[in-house]
């Protein structure tokens, strides 16, 4: 059974990391066709950050992950406090409309509010080119939004309510006691809560799709403009940069954490 | 003893989630009922919908079967996970994840690589002698799609909650007269139901809407619901038929993961693991 | 005595129409050590969080020093409290955790450190500055929490079940550093517990709580010898409660039988109820006896035996250190200090028969530290 098991794993982790060894392949290929490797080369590397207009799409795209992350985590992370403190029926209603952006099909949610910026832009503001910048910033607040409420939410519940009642007893205001002690004990659920929004709003292609016009291209959707253009093999040592900073990231995150477990676990011992 | 004294900083929240996700919907409703040149209330692309509904079914079984493929492909490689020592457990979860974090475009351009008539599967096969094979255009080729960049959304859930089983249990279990089978169906497998379930419902919500993945490895025999939703806003240009068809997914969505939610309680750990 | 501190006057509090305190009144002198004492969801905690300042009264005053209180944040009382289960911030040390309220003050840095240090101290707990708080055991925790609320010199002392999580050793040396350290800083102490024995050994007064009310107040010692009604007789030690008539002062009829007792003042013939504690009977040879009867159960507690004896249909508690075996007839005498006499209230009746014995002892043993939120 276990080794039926293990052995399922490695193919699965095969299948599932066959595509990528191809596009990393592909990024060393003389060639430009991705089926046929005709030789090593680093030129694709040089030629990446030589174009400007694919280093600009990438900016592109950090800037609205960036700042629609970083605006729906300190959005999200107040409106979690407020959340937390509603009354039962009036929470209910608040995590229905989380769940809705959660639930509904990226192509719907893309539809929606294109049809809703289209409707708002055209039809009463008389605009002629509704989707910009804007829209899909807000596009993008609204779908990283429930990732953050659904992460911190959590932490709030599993916090102690008497430290928030200690902290004022010991003389904080109920803000101070925010910051110098909720803000603590929720700090996790921010942070994945945050790390989830950016990554999704980096990698998102369908609702962006729908939401952008011609004045602001974020890379996701510039290759998929590739279906009708040839691809540049530029691209694939992107994907390649990408794999690599990504993986390094992620593992010295699991190592940091690795490391503060292992010291928690030590000083339970210790004592 | 509830005080309701912050509840106030929900409100704008409240609101924009209001503006930008309840009005939307009520939009595509708007466009949904009315006519595309005239603008008045009409149901001509309701009627319309009846002319793509062997779209919709051609969608939701291709979607059915990649969410059941992801389920007896992606519950061993969880359980596999779930039993490891500590530090393997994290390193294979981001394994599992990081796929995710990568261009799902990109990935699937790669299969058209791997697929294609003159792809490099057929150049393997064909360098040791058997004929090539037609992959690519198929329907096998779109299941393949979802189920490669889906997997994922299965084995996370089904991981946090397979891990999450009380090993006594098992013991228990064993003590009990069960053998590995029955251990396995009687206490594993109902204990992992809400980890399935919300791995059915997360596979299957994104490939049921999926558009890029069948127009990429599908054919003309394999357009997808999504194809044509994508088409009457982007190509077509008649967003009244498309807001109706969206409404339509958006129903079918819903019903479905309430389906879901009835089956095993709420499902919002699930949801929120990503 | 000294002089008068904090009142509450005609104190209710009220959620989602559910009444949780009704008519609250009690007074509360400097430096005294005084015990809400009550089972769970008697009040008590919610008495407590209103002095503390984080629940507002529906009505009533709250009123400290002479002033009313009722709307100052906790943040403006010169109140402290040790919570239930500590609330220790855990991303802080030992140190940075008693250091806290001084910090939010802005007392100068010099004087943190000598406060902080003079508190661990105190506490006992020199050496631990650096400690992370879920590194220590319940009781160190317990003394951070002390420290951390009496290095802000609170003119009181809130305690809300603080020794409900210790085992019950620590539990007794706890109840004897916690008298010495109230004494030792002469300020006040208000306790919240549901623990008898421990509000007896060490409050200077007892407030019983049920119900929302208030049911008795007074020192220790009078609320066991004298318990106004049959709850507090109860809930205090073991009684025999009996429905009994009082002809006149001093003569009270029970059990068919006239006996003399110290009590005075009520009505002729007056029904009351009539308590007496199971360790004030003395067993006699039966034919010595004011009333006879037969042991039924026998249970073995150190110090003495438990036994029930029954009289006439109705069983009794009797604490005694020789034994009797069951189905032994005894005799007892009742002395006339060791029966009470208290008017009928609305737990009369409810309290002090010892039929189903055992189980109402389970109860007793497990009411834990459910307390309301």
């Amino acid at each position: 059974m276990k080794r039926a098991n293990r052995i399922m794993t490695v193919i699965i982790f095969i299948f599932l990391y066959i595509p990528m060894v191809v596009l990393i392949v592909a990024s060393f290929n003389t060639g430009k066709d991705i089926t046929e490797f005709s030789g090593f080369t680093l030129k694709q590397y040089v030629r990446l950050f030589q174009d400007r207009s694919l280093l600009k799409l990438l900016a592109n795209s950090l800037i609205i992950s960036v700042l629609a992350s970083f605006i729906a985590t300190v959005f999200g992370t107040v409106a979690a406090l407020g959340i937390h403190n509603l009354n039962p029926q009036m929470r209910k209603v608040a995590m229905t409309l989380t769940d809705i952006p959660m639930t509904n099909p990226d192509i719907v949610t893309g539809v929606s509010l294109s049809l809703l910026f289209v409707f708002v832009g055209t039809k009463m503001l008389g605009q002629r080119n509704s989707l910009t910048f804007w829209t899909l910033l807000i596009a993008h607040i609204t779908f990283n939004l429930p990732y953050v409420i659904l992460n911190v939410m959590p932490k709030l519940k599993q916090m102690d309510a008497s430290l928030v009642d200690a902290a004022m007893d010991l003389g904080c205001t109920r803000v101070q006691a925010f910051f110098k002690v909720t803000v603590h004990e929720i700090m996790p659920g921010v942070v994945s809560g945050a790390i989830m929004a950016f990554t999704m709003s980096l990698d998102d292609f369908v609702i962006s799709y729908f939401v952008t016009g011609p004045s602001f291209i974020t890379l996701p959707v510039e290759i998929y403009s590739y279906t009708k253009k040839p691809i540049q093999p530029k691209i694939y040592a992107m994907f390649t940069l990408l794999f690599l900073i990504i993986f390094v990231l992620m593992t010295a995150m699991n190592l940091m954490q690795l490391v503060s477990d292992r010291k928690k676990a030590a000083s339970h011992i210790g004592h | 003893m509830k005080k309701n004294k912050t509840g106030f900083l929900s409100i704008p929240y409240l609101i924009w989630m209001t503006a930008f996700t309840l009005i939307p919907l009520c939009v595509v409703a708007y466009y949904a009922l009315t006519d595309p040149a005239t603008g008045v209330f009409s149901l001509r692309n309701v009627r319309e919908l009846s002319l793509y509904m062997p779209v919709l079914w051609r969608s939701i079984g291709y979607s059915l079967v990649s969410a059941l493929l992801c389920l007896v492909l992606g519950y061993p490689v969880a359980y596999y996970i779930a039993h490891c020592g500590h530090t393997a457990q994290k390193f294979l979860y981001m394994l599992v994840m990081l796929p995710m974090c990568m261009s799902f475009l990109l990935r699937t351009l790669a299969w058209v690589g791997l697929l294609q008539d003159t792809g490099i599967i057929n150049n393997i096969l064909a360098a040791i002698g058997l004929p090539r094979l037609r992959m690519i255009r198929t329907p096998g080729a779109v299941v393949l799609g979802m189920v490669y960049n889906y997997l994922p959304y299965m084995i996370l859930p089904l991981y946090a909650t397979i891990v999450k089983i009380d090993g006594r249990l098992i013991e228990a279990a064993e003590d009990l007269g069960c053998n590995g089978v029955q251990v396995f169906a009687r206490v594993v497998l109902p204990l992992s139901v809400p980890g399935i379930l919300s791995g059915v419902t997360m596979v299957f919500v994104p490939a049921v809407s999926t558009f890029y993945i069948s127009q990429k490895l599908g054919g003309t025999d394999t357009v997808l619901i999504g194809d044509v939703i994508e088409r009457q806003f982007k190509q077509g240009s008649n967003p009244n038929l498309g807001a109706a068809l969206s409404l339509l997914l958006m129903i079918l969505v819903f019903v479905c993961t309430g389906i879901m939610n009835r089956f095993g309680g709420s499902s919002e750990e699930g949801s929120v693991m990503v | 005595m000294s002089k008068e501190l904090i009142r509450l006057r005609d104190l209710t509090m009220e959620f989602d129409g559910e009444r949780i305190l009704d008519g609250i009144n009690l007074y509360i002198n400097d430096h005294e050590f005084l015990t809400l004492l009550g089972p769970s969801g008697c009040g008590k905690t919610t008495t407590l969080r209103i002095i503390g300042g984080f629940l507002t009264p529906t009505s009533g005053t709250v009123t400290f020093d002479g002033q009313i209180i009722n709307d100052v944040p906790p943040y403006k009382r010169q109140i402290n409290t040790v919570f239930q289960r500590y609330a220790l911030f855990p991303h802080l040390d030992v140190y940075d955790n008693i250091a806290f309220g001084l910090r939010v003050a802005k007392v100068p840095k010099d004087e943190v450190d000598s406060r902080v240090r003079e508190m661990l101290e105190i506490v006992s707990l020199k050496g631990y500055e650096n400690r992370r708080v879920d590194s220590l055991s319940g009781g160190q925790q317990q003394r951070v929490a002390i420290a951390r609320a009496l290095v802000n010199r609170p003119k009181v002392l809130l305690l809300d079940e603080p020794l409900g999580a210790l085992d019950l050793r620590l539990r007794k040396d706890m109840q004897n550093e916690l008298k010495r350290i109230q004494q030792a800083m002469g300020i006040t102490f208000i306790y919240v517990t549901h623990d008898q024995e421990e509000a007896l050994s060490m409050s200077d007064t007892v407030v019983v709580m049920d119900k929302g009310r208030i049911q008795q107040i007074g020192r220790p010692e009078d609320i066991y010898n004298e318990p106004k009604n049959a709850f507090v007789a109860d809930f205090i030690g073991e009684s025999n409660i009996l429905d009994g008539v009082m002809l006149e002062d001093y003569r009270v009829r029970f059990f068919g039988r006239v006996f003399e007792c110290v009590d005075k003042g009520f009505a002729p013939n007056e029904p009351v109820d009539v308590v007496i504690r199971p360790e004030d009977i003395d067993i006699v040879p039966k034919d010595q006896g004011h009333l006879v009867g037969t042991v039924t159960g026998v249970t073995f507690k150190g110090l003495n035996y438990d036994i029930i004896v029954e009289f006439k249909g109705f069983k009794w508690l009797i604490q005694t250190t020789d034994f009797h075996g069951i189905g032994t007839t005894i005799g007892i005498r009742l002395n006339p200090e060791d029966i009470h006499i208290m008017h009928k209230s609305e737990y009369s009746g409810m309290f002090g028969d010892y039929s189903s014995y055992s189980a109402e002892y389970d109860e007793l043993t497990e009411d834990a530290d459910g307390e309301e939120e």
